[in-house]
């Protein structure tokens, strides 16, 4: 089915089953410990074998060679397999920096070996055993450094963009900032680390995996192997979160191929912790220069956005200033990202990317113009708000309701009793309020599903969709349920296998929307072949209550299965509404802090998101995603950050010790209200993304709050006591 | 993590004999410490010797009017007991300013004392660490060094002792009392017990190896009001950025040992003496060698600010 026309009236509208606050499906499955992640499959028939990476220890240079005698003897090693033995791979699709093979080091931790042995415990005491000797070469670690000589990447990336006459209208505007911002690089701690089984029979490789996107997997997996991808059967049905650390292959899949392949047993491979630092995937530091010009009255007059940030060679752009090219209304502007070379780790995709830490400055710097007017920050936005691309002014939004949340925001969460900066104090605390505006593009993907009905009228959904904690199955099956005509309980749904119809993945806040929309699609085909079946007229053809109906004729679906069952299937696909119309959800985050007046340690007290992202499909899990990211949003703000130690270039606090991200007491509060609206340009679920719009901003409202507590403005993340201790009132 | 023998300890001395005769064998207590380290291969004993066994799991008072702590007592335990909150508040709440409630039903009162520093570089094996590796250097000079010491170091090492625990006990004066492995009894003043690093800050304590410790002992209680106030990034479960550890008296005299700043629990009882006098006075004698890093040189202020505000916390 394809998707070219805004959405009218569907199944869908009747919102029995979509919308409605269902429990997640696999709930029970999940607290009772039955749901089998990637590492956790046990098969009794199968005598499982353990690998244990090992790192790379410097950050740059060769490997000469590679001594692995004594692990090999010792007590348990069925193999040792060196990245010399694999030597040089094809890269994957979707890596930058390679993931195993070939004598170059290009990064801390970079996998170099895996040591398989009986137990896991005789694999790592093992692994400490491989000898290496490194002709270390002199890499570039410091982004502050390497931002001199960085570089314009190449128009795909979309570096700049503009309008009007920036320089003179900020050169003439009366009121201004130009302010520098930095964000440090983030890594995803997700709780489950990257693991897979992989198990060889033949040319045939099974692979259980903790993965986002099956099939990219599937692909890169592939070509790293050099096998066919028709050979490979990839599995990921439970992931224990992912944040986009999961999106791409990862070295555990490899790893553990290459070691089947050479012990011929199933071999499972699990990251240690520190490797989630320093072997995959991070959100890559930022910095970033903001300058905005405004009239007296408020209104933009120049906006201008230039960001700074660094990646292995080949790499990509952190893209922190797509939200100001869209955000607000301004007559000239300009955004520019440069690109520099850094020898650290690989920068990808981490929730949210671009729009997440770009919205960590955009939104302090809105906060510091609405000071400088003496605006109300609210009203500052407002006075600013646009209803098109204020790029392409002929391309309006298919639908915006920025101010809906604001101003719903600001009076549920008792705005008006802000005060000035540094006035409410609570004993030991000041006390401070923040907002920041929410803003995250909805994307959609090409999405595939098939849906059976069997002879017992239950219908079954199977898609390579992943539930990454998400609630991918429950949603998708309130959707089968809806178009079908029952109730959840008579919907199975089967997720995360490269044997079922390719879908969009879990990914960018796309997923919820595409992977629905494929079975949508794949349903309409199913009542079709349900309508043919029995005769009917499928344009009038009603499905309600496990039965279908058409006049005056009902037949029991299960009835209307025969013993066959009937089987519907598609993929949607995407027309150009979203060319045509500018697509976004948005939001307006409102915090709460008190800030100790002695030590500089800011707490938040109360957290408030507005969110319009279309329909909400399910209000509960919709919820969960957002406290989540509002969550992960002042771990943003007040304590992550990867250390870089320069010298040696590799992310020095790689444990959950050392790498803070919240614990519930930072957390004492969060409420989330969703704006009740439908965007028919988005899909015929009439829904968008929302998972990663609960991220965008809540760390500038924190860091705005914070302000608002003391009178101190921060504008490096975290904002740690260190950086207040200096300006906090006196009290010895 | 290397492979291990493991024996269970009959008595106090079976247990200091075993670790004295193995250069590589260790203790284990609660093991909250020493597993984690073996996992990344910072520890790499080849025996352990279990000491769980072994009772020293009581809290008597002592003729003198002070409570003697058996080395196996529970952090959990320890924090709950009704003498404790009572007399020594500080070191109560002290306990349970640290950790998680998990870690601290497991962790004793010996092993929370011989917790090792939390220097990320020290985690690192592929990284060179004086304390970890005698003579390899050390990569926190230089580097990442925000959390770690701004007095007492040298050199050769800028760790700080992480606990929270062992800054109450200085404060309250505990001695730490131990069987050396030829059957001595031994008592250790806890200003004693942790060493300054020098130039060997591979050892960080005064104890020999195979030593044992049985119990610490508080002497009689010195009333006064018991504040611990750990300062962190994050609200709870996350190590001391600074923490100070206070016993105030009415008329405003007291003792004050500050964690998260130096190798060991940091009391300069020259420095205590100006209480009276306030924070900027105490805390700069306190810190008249200090020597931070670019990195930690916040830690300097936070002292003094966070004694103003036990002081004004004491007066309220
Ligand atoms: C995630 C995490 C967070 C933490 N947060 C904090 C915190 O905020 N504040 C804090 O203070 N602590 C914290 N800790 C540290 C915790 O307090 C210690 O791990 C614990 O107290 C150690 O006690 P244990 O009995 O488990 O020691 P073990 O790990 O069993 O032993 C530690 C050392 O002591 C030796 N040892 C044990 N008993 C004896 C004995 N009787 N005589 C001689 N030697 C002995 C062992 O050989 C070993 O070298 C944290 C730990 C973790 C893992
Ligand atoms: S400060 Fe001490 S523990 Fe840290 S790296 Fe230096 S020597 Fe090692």
């Amino acid at each position: 089915m394809k998707f070219d026309k805004p959405a009218t009236t569907n199944p869908i509208d009747q919102m029995k089953v979509v919308g409605q606050p269902i429990h997640r499906i696999d709930g029970e499955l999940k607290t009772t410990g039955r749901a089998m992640y990637a590492y956790e499959w046990n098969d009794a028939k199968q005598a499982y074998a353990y690998g244990y990476p090992v790192g790379a220890a410097i950050a740059k240079g060769r490997i000469r060679s590679m001594d692995v005698s004594a692990a090999k003897k010792a007590p348990g090693v069925l193999a040792v397999v060196t990245t010399l033995d694999v030597g040089q791979r094809e890269k994957g699709k979707f890596n930058t920096a390679k993931l195993f093979g070939g004598d170059e080091v290009q990064h801390y931790h970079q996998a170099i070996a895996v040591v398989v042995a009986e137990t896991f415990e005789q694999a790592r005491a093992a692994a400490d055993l491989v000898k290496v000797d490194y002709a270390e070469e002199k890499g570039v670690y410091d982004l502050k450094e390497a931002m001199k000589s960085a570089v314009k990447p190449d128009e795909k990336q979309e570096p700049d963009s503009g309008l009007g006459n920036f320089d003179g209208a900020f050169a003439a505007a009366s009121v201004s900032i130009d302010e520098t911002y930095t964000t440090p690089d983030q890594s995803h701690a997700m709780m489950e680390p990257h693991a897979s089984i992989a198990a060889w029979n033949g040319d045939e490789l099974t692979v259980w995996s903790s993965s986002q996107m099956i099939d990219w997997w599937r692909s890169d997996l592939a070509t790293t192997l050099g096998v066919d991808k028709e050979k490979i059967h990839l599995m990921s049905p439970f992931i224990g979160g992912g944040f986009g650390g999961k999106l791409f292959l990862r070295a555990d899949a490899v790893l553990a191929a290459f070691a089947a392949r050479e012990t011929k047993r199933p071999v499972k491979v699990a990251l240690p912790r520190p490797f989630i630092m320093n072997n995959t995937t991070h959100r890559p530091a930022t910095i970033q220069r903001i300058r905005i010009g405004a009239d007296r009255d408020g209104k933009i007059t120049a906006i201008g956005h230039e960001s700074w940030s660094g990646d292995q060679p080949g790499g990509q752009l952190e893209t922190a200033v797509n939200q100001t090219r869209l955000l607000y209304a301004g007559a000239n502007r300009m955004t520019a990202m440069r690109l520099a070379t850094l020898n650290l780790p690989e920068g990808n995709a981490m929730r949210a990317p671009g729009e997440a830490p770009g919205l960590m400055a955009l939104e302090i710097a809105i906060d510091e113009m609405a000071e400088k007017l003496g605006m109300d920050p609210v009203q500052f936005r407002i006075v600013n708000d646009t209803q098109v691309d204020p790029e392409k002014p002929e391309r309006p939004y298919s639908h915006r309701d920025l101010m809906g949340c604001l101003k719903t925001g600001a009076d549920r969460f008792g705005w008006s009793g802000r005060g000035r900066p540094g006035a409410r104090r609570d004993g030991n605390w000041l006390i401070g309020m923040g907002v920041a505006a929410a803003f995250r593009n909805n994307m959609v993907l090409p999405s595939g599903a098939r849906v059976r009905l069997g002879s017992d009228g239950v219908v079954t959904v199977e898609t390579d969709m992943t539930d990454i904690g998400t609630g991918s199955y429950t949603i998708i099956a309130q959707t089968a349920a809806e178009m079908m005509g029952l109730g959840v309980d008579k919907v199975a749904v089967l997720l995360g296998d490269s044997r079922f119809p390719v879908s969009a993945g879990s990914g960018g806040q796309f997923g919820a929307n595409s992977s629905t929309s494929g079975v949508y699609a794949a349903c309409v085909k199913l009542r079709e072949a349900v309508a043919q079946k029995l005769g009917f007229n499928s344009q009038d053809v009603v499905f309600e209550d496990g039965k279908v109906r058409s006049g005056n004729r009902s037949v029991p679906l299960a009835e209307a299965a025969g013993p066959e069952g009937l089987v519907g299937e598609d993929t949607m696909e995407w027309g150009d509404l979203d060319k045509t119309h500018q697509q976004s959800t948005f939001g307006a985050h409102f915090v709460e802090v008190g800030v100790d007046v002695a030590t500089g340690e800011s707490r938040i007290r109360r957290m408030l998101a507005v969110c319009a992202a279309g329909r909400i499909l399910n209000p509960i899990t919709a919820r969960s995603q957002v406290i989540g990211a509002m969550t992960m949003g002042a771990g943003g703000a007040l304590s992550e950050e990867l250390a870089v130690d320069t010298r040696r270039g590799f992310f020095v606090n790689h444990d959950l010790a050392g790498y803070e991200v919240p614990v519930h007491a930072d957390i004492p509060h969060q409420e989330v209200i969703f704006m009740d609206e439908t965007d028919p340009m988005s899909s015929p679920m009439k829904a968008k993304g929302v998972g990663e719009l609960g991220l965008c901003g809540v760390s500038a409202a924190i860091a705005n709050a914070i302000f608002n507590a003391t009178g101190i403005r921060v504008r490096h993340y975290p904002v740690t006591l260190d950086k207040l201790i200096g300006g906090l009132p006196d009290v010895a | 993590m290397r492979a291990f023998t493991y024996e269970r300890a009959a008595s106090v001395e079976a247990a200091a004999k075993a670790v004295a005769s193995n250069t590589e064998a260790k203790f284990i207590a609660g093991g909250t410490n020493l597993l984690d380290l073996m996992k990344l291969q910072v520890e790499t004993p080849t025996h352990l010797v279990d000491v769980n066994g072994l009772g020293l799991d009581e809290i008597q008072s002592t003729p003198e009017g002070g409570l003697r702590i058996g080395a196996l007592v529970r952090n959990t335990d320890l924090a709950a007991n009704q003498v404790v909150r009572r007399d020594y508040g500080l070191l109560a709440r002290a306990l349970l300013a640290g950790a998680s409630g998990q870690l601290r039903n497991k962790a004793t009162t010996a092993g929370n004392l011989l917790q090792r520093t939390r220097c990320p570089y020290f985690y690192d094996t592929n990284q060179p660490c004086n304390k970890r590796q005698p003579g390899s250097g050390c990569s926190a000079i230089g580097g990442i060094s925000r959390q770690l010491a701004v007095v007492g170091a040298s050199d050769a090492c800028i760790a700080t002792h992480p606990g929270d625990m062992a800054i109450a006990m200085r404060a309250l004066d505990a001695v730490v009392e131990t069987v050396k492995p030829d059957g001595s009894r031994n008592a250790i003043p806890i200003a004693n017990f942790h060493r300054l690093p020098g130039d060997e800050p591979q050892f960080d304590t005064v104890l020999e190896r195979g030593e044992f410790i049985t119990s610490v002992v508080l002497p009689a209680p010195i009333g006064g009001k018991h504040i611990y106030r750990k300062v962190r990034d994050r609200a709870s479960y996350a190590f001391a950025l600074v923490s100070v550890g206070a016993v105030i008296q009415p008329d405003g005299t007291g003792r004050v040992a500050v964690g998260g700043i130096a190798p060991r629990p940091w009391r300069v009882e020259a420095a205590e003496a100006l209480l009276p006098k306030g924070a900027r006075a105490t805390a700069a004698a306190l810190l008249a060698d200090a020597r931070p890093t670019e990195q930690n040189r916040y830690k300097v202020d936070l002292v003094e600010r966070t004694i103003g505000a036990v002081i004004t916390e004491a007066r309220g």
